[in-house]
């Protein structure tokens, strides 16, 4: 995070399309911000907290702008940045929220174990996983994307919540355990619960649309 | 032997721990014998692998369709 990237050196004036020129671009910034916004909404769920974490992150490209030729290199740059902004929010909140907020619903999860698996604990035959290797395997296209985005948004908020914490801000388990007074197989459950809903959302809306449709009654 | 739901549970949790070696050999087991738990499997890494890219943009790279105006004129 610190460490400062070697800014760009004169004559090279042929092509140069520097990170300062990017982020003055004033299309891109437009998009950049919002993509960054949706990102942090989607983790903290407070508008204004969002909108601080981004206005810090932007300025904290800026400063380095200098050194990002791609607009693709300072998007990762620029997201890397909110990550940890992002962190230190959860961080500090820890100790403000009861963790009572986070709680999760013992029947409704019930409800969805039992939709998965049998009393034996084997796959209902319509919810058997199926290869993803498909001709939709692979494909991130802005549809696909968007499905995931719908996908994160159902569900559940501690599920999500911690979803994101260990894949999006990529934190040890330890360490969100610690954030939000879990204890490890809590966590474990959490997480086990969250990706069995990721994985069927996405199954049935990207990577196998007609087995949902078989489904539904 | 082990079921699909606790296949399904070690396998979301070795993204996370360490599995024991006796975990470890009942998992592989049952994952050999069914089809459905050794999708699964793939899946979990995929879906890091999917988490990390968002977590960098590029979920969220400009559409092409609102590239297009540009071509107006």
């Amino acid at each position: 995070m610190t460490e400062s990237v070697p800014v760009g050196r004169g004559g090279m004036e042929a092509g140069r399309a520097s990170g300062a020129q990017t982020l003055q671009d004033t299309q891109f910034l437009t998009e950049l911000r919002q993509q960054m916004l949706k990102f942090a909404r989607l983790q903290l769920r407070d508008d204004d907290q969002a909108e601080d974490a981004v206005q810090e992150a932007l300025a904290g490209a800026l400063k380095n702008a200098d050194s990002f030729k791609r607009q693709a290199a300072l998007r990762t740059w620029v997201f890397s940045i909110l990550k940890y902004k992002i962190a230190d929010i959860l961080r500090y909140r820890q100790r403000v929220i009861a963790t009572s907020e986070l709680g999760d619903d013992e029947h409704r999860e019930q409800a969805f174990m039992d939709g998965l698996f049998d009393s034996g604990g084997h796959w209902h035959k319509a919810e058997r996983p199926s290869s993803w290797s498909g001709p939709q395997g692979g494909v991130h296209s802005d549809h696909f994307w968007r499905v995931f985005d719908a996908c994160l948004n159902g569900l559940p908020e501690k599920q999500a919540r911690v979803f994101m914490m260990r894949e999006f801000i990529e934190l040890e388990s330890e360490e969100i355990c610690e954030q939000l007074t879990l204890s490890t197989s809590n966590l474990h459950v959490t997480l086990y619960r969250a990706r069995l809903r990721l994985r069927a959302c996405l199954e049935n809306g990207w990577f196998e649309p007609s087995k949902a449709e078989e489904v539904t009654p | 032997m082990m079921d699909c739901k606790q296949a399904t549970r070690l396998l979301s949790e070795q993204q996370d721990r360490n599995l024991s070696r006796r975990e470890k050999f009942a998992l592989k087991f049952h994952v050999f014998m069914c089809k459905a738990c050794r999708n699964f499997g793939q899946q979990m890494g995929t879906l890091r692998d999917l988490a990390r890219s968002y977590a960098k943009g590029e979920g969220n790279t400009p559409r092409q369709s609102e590239d297009s105006n540009s071509n107006d004129k």
